[in-house]
């Protein structure tokens, strides 16, 4: 059996708990606990190591979805979710600036720990007061030849356009 | 979409950066201590700017420029009741006090005072209205952003030095003994003297500026010049805040990706669109 591995990570609270859930065939085995800190305003639980999803593609083959925890504090996660990883997804809280600069040092790390192929994806974007897919991408300074795409993480078919995206991406490079 | 946020989160200069790399028309507010500004944009281009902390009207304007007096700027404030800025340009040019180089160049460089006004803020809620635009009354200048951008840069920096040299505005400030004959020989801005008009130990920086009207980058680039001539010192200064210590350096630990054929990903793919 061949498993595989990508790695949804992004800001706190950037939805991506949902993100994964949207798809997984199982139920995501989130490790989430209630927050105790001054963050406990903008939601009541959050993921401490990880969150783990997985599709069955056949008898042969499994994709493993790992979603990071959100929170600075358990960044030391980062380094061992990474490994192994086919590619990942930076997901991004569109309605919240405040978190921009963060999205953009977790990009700058994960592409540092591994260069495999990514997708920023714009979270949120059925909020009214979201920032558009283009003006994150000037906000962030996301690089032209990377795909920066709308998503809405608790709607499956946005969860797959972005998975889709990514998986294309990874196909450009991988061998034949 | 809205843009909307904090300059704590996104500043000015990025701001600015992104409604001219994205072209965008609109309005920008933002709201700060000292009060809204509101810049309007068409494809990218600053156009025109107002701000509750200065009075936008063309005489006064014009009178900020040096090109109507103070008086006469009162007089034409006050019989020109609600006329709309271009009409009242149009007169101000045939009755021969003003010509329209010195309108358009006048309301470019106040527009510019407003814009550089921003780059000292660092917190301030912001808002961006897309395709608003300022009234068809209202002159209005197109200005490229890249040197706003530039020198709102270069400000920052000259800001950031300033910040260092005088960081506590709380603090209030003296004549040195060197005194008041001296003053008489030393050549003195408007904005200077009115500086020195308050200058008293029981006035803080801060509160001078604010019965002047001017922000925390005009006052300190001012008290600075004025202690480095020798004509003023600081008393009861208190602690400059803390720094922050520089953030650590990123540590690179780089792997390629696991090699993983064409054909699994082909099935990924396909998996995923049955979905």
């Amino acid at each position: 059996m061949q498993t595989v591995k990508m790695v949804v990570t992004g800001p706190f609270n950037a939805g991506k708990t949902e993100f994964i859930r949207s798809v997984s065939e199982i139920e995501v085995v989130a490790t989430e606990r209630r927050i105790t800190d001054h963050t406990s305003r903008i939601k009541k639980e959050t993921t401490v190591a990880m969150d783990f999803g997985r599709i069955t593609v056949d008898s042969d083959l499994v994709l493993y979805l790992f979603g990071t925890p959100g929170q600075k504090r358990f960044d030391f996660m980062w380094e061992i979710l990474s490994e192994g990883m086919l590619g990942f997804v930076v997901l991004v809280d569109s309605v919240r600036p405040e978190t921009f600069r963060e999205a953009r040092r977790i990009l700058d790390v994960f592409h540092n720990y591994a260069h495999t192929p990514y997708v920023v994806a714009a979270n949120k974007q059925d909020v009214q007061d979201a920032w558009s897919p283009e003006d994150l991408r000037i906000a962030l300074k996301v690089r032209p030849d990377i795909k920066m795409l709308p998503c809405v993480a608790t709607d499956k078919e946005s969860v797959k356009n972005v998975l889709l995206e990514l998986l294309y991406r990874i196909m450009e490079t991988a061998p034949e | 979409m809205a843009l909307k946020g904090n300059l704590r989160d996104f500043s000015t200069t990025q701001l600015l950066n992104l409604i001219h790399l994205a072209r965008k028309t609109g309005s920008l507010t933002i709201q700060v201590p000292a009060g809204v500004t509101t810049l309007y944009f068409r494809e990218g281009k600053l156009v025109y700017a107002s701000t509750g902390s200065r009075d936008g009207h063309l005489a006064s304007v014009l009178a900020r420029a040096g090109k109507l007096t103070e008086e006469q700027a009162k007089i034409i404030r006050t019989r020109s009741g609600t006329t709309a800025d271009k009409e009242l340009g149009m007169l101000l040019i045939s009755a021969g006090h003003v010509t329209q180089q010195d309108i358009v160049l006048s309301v470019r460089g106040d527009v510019l005072d407003t814009v550089y006004g921003l780059f000292t803020w660092s917190d301030g809620i912001f808002h961006f209205e897309p395709n608003q635009l300022p009234s068809d009354d209202a002159i209005t200048v197109p200005i490229d952003l890249e040197n706003i951008i530039l020198e709102g840069s270069r400000r920052v920096k000259e800001w950031e030095r300033l910040q260092d040299e005088l960081p506590n505005l709380n603090v209030a400030l003296k004549f040195t003994d060197r005194p008041q004959a001296q003053l008489r020989n030393i050549n003195l801005s408007v904005d200077e003297w009115r500086v020195i008009s308050y200058i008293n130990p029981r006035n803080s920086i801060k509160q001078i500026a604010q019965r002047i009207g001017m922000d925390d980058f005009q006052i300190r680039k001012i008290i600075y010049g004025l202690l480095q001539a020798g004509l003023v010192e600081m008393v009861e200064p208190e602690g400059a805040p803390p720094r922050r210590p520089p953030s650590t350096a990123m540590q690179e630990i780089v792997s390629g990706p696991p090699a993983v054929k064409r054909s699994v990903i082909r099935k990924l793919i396909d998996r995923i669109k049955r979905l």
